[in-house]
């Protein structure tokens, strides 16, 4: 065939892009939504509490992704620096993910439970007062602005459209759950942690009220990253959905 | 004078222009109300204005009657104007806040302990005004020129390409100012939420219909090869876009949604998208540019025609498989690893395919490259641009990547690439376009260009060297072991050893700023119709077209 053809005809011309510039993605794309080997299924992971999502959607809003990776692999040295390789299913509810392309700061896919509350917030206020050397932004406006609650069942109903299994009785009481994460010692709070289990209830932002700040949001989601699934007992070869 | 089918159909023309302009004007409004959230009203506020503007130009032109032809020709180069100034300024903003970023790495105070300054907001508007308000405005202009001159065609609609141009202006304020206000979706090279998201798509088909318009009614039997190009990067970026941005908001008046697609699947999207960005956006569309201003310039036909064919078709094949080196030891099933690993190893030879069709170009006119500066930017772009994409092919092999990934080498890459080649490429082109669509008889002046030429090739090498350093410094010392088996450096370390690397690449940033400035002076007194200071040295294409033929004394 001569190139002719193309050359002399804008719709085959366009036509012949499109069908050229489809097989890459069609091949590459489309599998990893039915080959069930792509996310193999693990024990312990559930979605984000109400807290610890508004806390990502601030992650999102500051645009951390641009200096912290969510994305630990399977490097020995990573593996050391920051435990266990990620895997697939530990991202499953992330719309959109946060894999990330940059560690300018540490991966934080696992840095649940690394740090106390405390350090959190006083990181995320002022990061030379605990680490000197640190070139991360200061976040002081977190800890003074109110998080906004209004519509927390909203975007848990959003969520749920796109695919995370948020329950009814989880997006009933998406606004009482949230308020209890920063109540400890409560019955809501007890409520909350037999709909999300190993979430982490205190005063975040180390301030009392049950009226929670944005710090209070973002550090409940850094505490629980990576936090969900037990490596004292997966096994990498065997099912572990069990 | 025009038929009176002529001016009824410019009639109607106007009156769905208006229409179409009231309507914007009254979602702006109702945006501006209804929304709870007052970045989101910021932006009705923006929309509604843009709305009420455009409606007061469609009516001012209209009732002005016959609008004076433009000069000497049949060519619509109005809104090419628009664009060619909006691409000078974007330009200028986004390399302002990329040094700014760039100093705020070695000062963190610079940050300013302010949400709108800081690192993670002004990082997204740095890249999205350097890749889609400058390289985009550079796109829409030198396409829409390139079409019309190739195929001896005027661009179709009375207002139509004035909406692409104008109505993408709206699309960068929008985008720019939300995330300013934390209004971002964090898909990298795709932060703007759904509604600027819609806002594009309605524009990037009108321009994709412009662009079709001017190919269909072209006098020339071929389509020229440049336009092979335009016209893949217009349809793919489209693809592109509508796929990875599929999303559902929150409500209709909540600036929030959340992406379709979760983790594993969001993230091969996400970087299909993202490399292709690169692969359609900054690599297709500026191959169009490449193959008509080189020739063009330098008087020259396309070395190979065949070489061009073979080029097109294997780069817009290959590229898009490319995304997965992004993601590799990742989660990501090994399998798409390896394609795209092995994929973009292929890309390396189309792209020097294409490299050796733009400088072979020049045989048998090399001393323009000592003559003509304009020349030199272009040809200097293409050699940028053979040295990334060897060096993109070598760090998606997973061992490199493994060291390069996460660290400032993959920073550097990017720059050589998009300072090198796609702003090289870009300057030259403006440099080209300004004369000729101003009707000008040369550049305001050619040294101004031989200093910007220098001041930013010095900068871009100043930048690439020290993040080739810093990142492959710090991707070996975070793999290093001491003598026990022990990780040798804590993370904070790392952070530490940059400082150096993040002082010099900040100046290397600030000189290719300064050069971007002494170009906006001599585009500025090119366009208010200052008299060349040194004709003499400039070449005869350096002039308008209707002004070249003038017998020279």
């Amino acid at each position: 065939m001569k190139h002719e053809v193309f050359e002399k005809n804008s719709m085959l011309l366009l036509i012949g892009i499109l069908v050229v510039v489809s097989i890459g993605g069609i091949v590459q794309i489309a599998p990893l939504f039915w080959v069930e080997s792509t996310i193999e299924k693990v024990k312990g992971m559930r979605p984000y509490s109400p807290l610890e999502q508004a806390g990502r959607d601030i992650y999102i809003r500051e645009g951390c992704y641009g200096c912290h990776s969510q994305m630990v692999r399977t490097l020995r040295d990573e593996v050391e620096r920051y435990g266990h390789y990620s895997l697939a299913a530990e991202s499953m509810y992330d719309h959109p993910f946060q894999w990330g392309s940059k560690r300018t700061g540490p991966d934080l896919a696992r840095v649940g439970g690394k740090y106390s509350d405390q350090w959190q917030a006083e990181h995320l206020i002022n990061p030379r007062a605990v680490v000197p050397e640190s070139i991360m932004p200061g976040y002081p406006w977190l800890a003074q602005t109110k998080l906004d609650v209004e519509d927390i069942a909203a975007r848990l109903k959003t969520l749920r459209l796109v695919g995370v299994p948020y329950t009814d009785e989880m997006i009933e009481k998406a606004k009482t759950d949230l308020a209890a994460q920063v109540t400890p010692d409560s019955r809501p709070a007890r409520e909350l942690l037999r709909r999300y289990p190993k979430a982490k209830v205190g005063k975040f932002d180390g301030k009392p009220g049950n009226e929670p700040t944005e710090l209070d949001a973002l550090v409940a989601y850094l505490q629980v990253l990576g936090t969900l699934v037990d490596f004292t007992s997966f096994d990498a070869s065997g099912p572990n959905a069990r | 004078m025009a038929a009176p089918g002529v001016e009824e159909r410019a009639a109607f023309a106007d009156a769905m222009a208006l229409l179409g302009a009231l309507i914007g004007a009254g979602i702006g409004l109702a945006l501006l109300l209804g929304s709870r959230d007052s970045g989101m009203a910021f932006h009705g506020l923006l929309f509604m204005l843009a709305g009420l503007l455009a409606a007061a130009f469609i009516l001012q032109r209209s009732f002005d009657g016959n609008e004076p032809p433009e000069a000497s020709n049949d060519y619509m180069d109005g809104p090419i104007r628009v664009a060619t100034i909006a691409a000078v300024i974007w330009g200028i903003a986004g390399f302002i806040v990329g040094d700014v970023i760039a100093w705020q790495l070695a000062f963190p105070a610079l940050n300013l302990d302010l949400p709108w300054t800081s690192f993670g907001r002004l990082r997204p508007l740095h890249t999205s005004a350097v890749i889609f308000a400058f390289g985009g405005n550079v796109l829409i202009a030198t396409s829409l020129y390139v079409v019309q001159r190739t195929c001896h065609a005027r661009l179709p609609g009375r207002w139509a390409p004035w909406f692409v141009v104008w109505g993408y202006q709206l699309f960068i304020a929008i985008a720019g100012t939300g995330y300013l206000l934390g209004i971002t979706q964090s898909k990298e090279y795709a932060e703007p939420e759904w509604y600027a998201d819609l806002w594009l798509t309605i524009v990037w088909v009108v321009y994709l219909l412009v662009f079709l318009g001017t190919l269909a009614k072209r006098k020339e039997p071929h389509i020229y090869v440049a336009n092979w190009f335009f016209l893949a990067f217009i349809v793919t970026i489209a693809m592109l876009h509508l796929v990875n941005n599929a999303t559902i908001p929150v409500s209709l008046t909540n600036p929030k949604s959340y992406i379709v697609y979760s983790g594993v699947q969001d993230a091969m999207t996400q970087w299909w998208y993202g490399h292709n960005a690169v692969g359609f956006f900054l690599t297709a569309g500026f191959l169009g540019i490449m193959y008509y201003f080189i020739p063009k310039r330098v008087e020259r036909p396309v070395y190979s025609y065949r070489l061009s064919i073979v080029h097109f078709w294997t780069l817009i094949f290959l590229y898009i498989w490319a995304g997965p080196h992004h993601l590799h030891y990742t989660a990501l099933p090994d399998w798409a690893q390896t394609l795209g690993m092995t994929f973009s190893i292929m890309l390396w030879m189309p792209s020097w395919g294409g490299m050796i069709n733009g400088l072979m170009t020049l045989s048998g006119a090399w001393d323009k490259l000592r003559t003509d500066p304009v020349v030199r930017l272009l040809v200097v772009s293409v050699a940028f641009y053979g040295m990334s994409t060897f060096e993109g092919p070598v760090m998606s092999i997973k061992s490199v990547n493994s060291l390069s990934h996460y660290t400032d080498w993959t920073i550097g890459h990017v720059h050589s690439g998009a300072l090198g080649w796609v702003a090289m490429v870009s300057f030259g082109a403006i440099y080209c376009l300004v004369p000729w669509l101003w009707g000008r008889r040369g550049l305001y002046s050619m040294r101004l260009v031989e200093w910007h030429f220098w001041t930013a090739t010095i900068g871009i090498l100043l930048y690439i060297t020290a993040m080739w350093v810093s990142g492959i410094t710090q991707g070996l010392m975070w793999r290093a072991y001491d003598k026990l088996g022990f990780l040798q450096y804590s993370f904070i370390e790392t952070v530490e050893a940059m400082k150096p690397y993040y002082m010099i690449r900040a100046v290397g940033g600030l000189l290719f700023l300064i050069g971007a400035l002494i170009m906006a002076y001599n585009v500025w007194r090119t366009v208010r119709g200052d008299e060349p200071v040194d004709a003499a040295d400039q070449p005869r294409i350096a002039a308008a077209p209707e002004l070249r033929l003038a017998p020279a004394e």
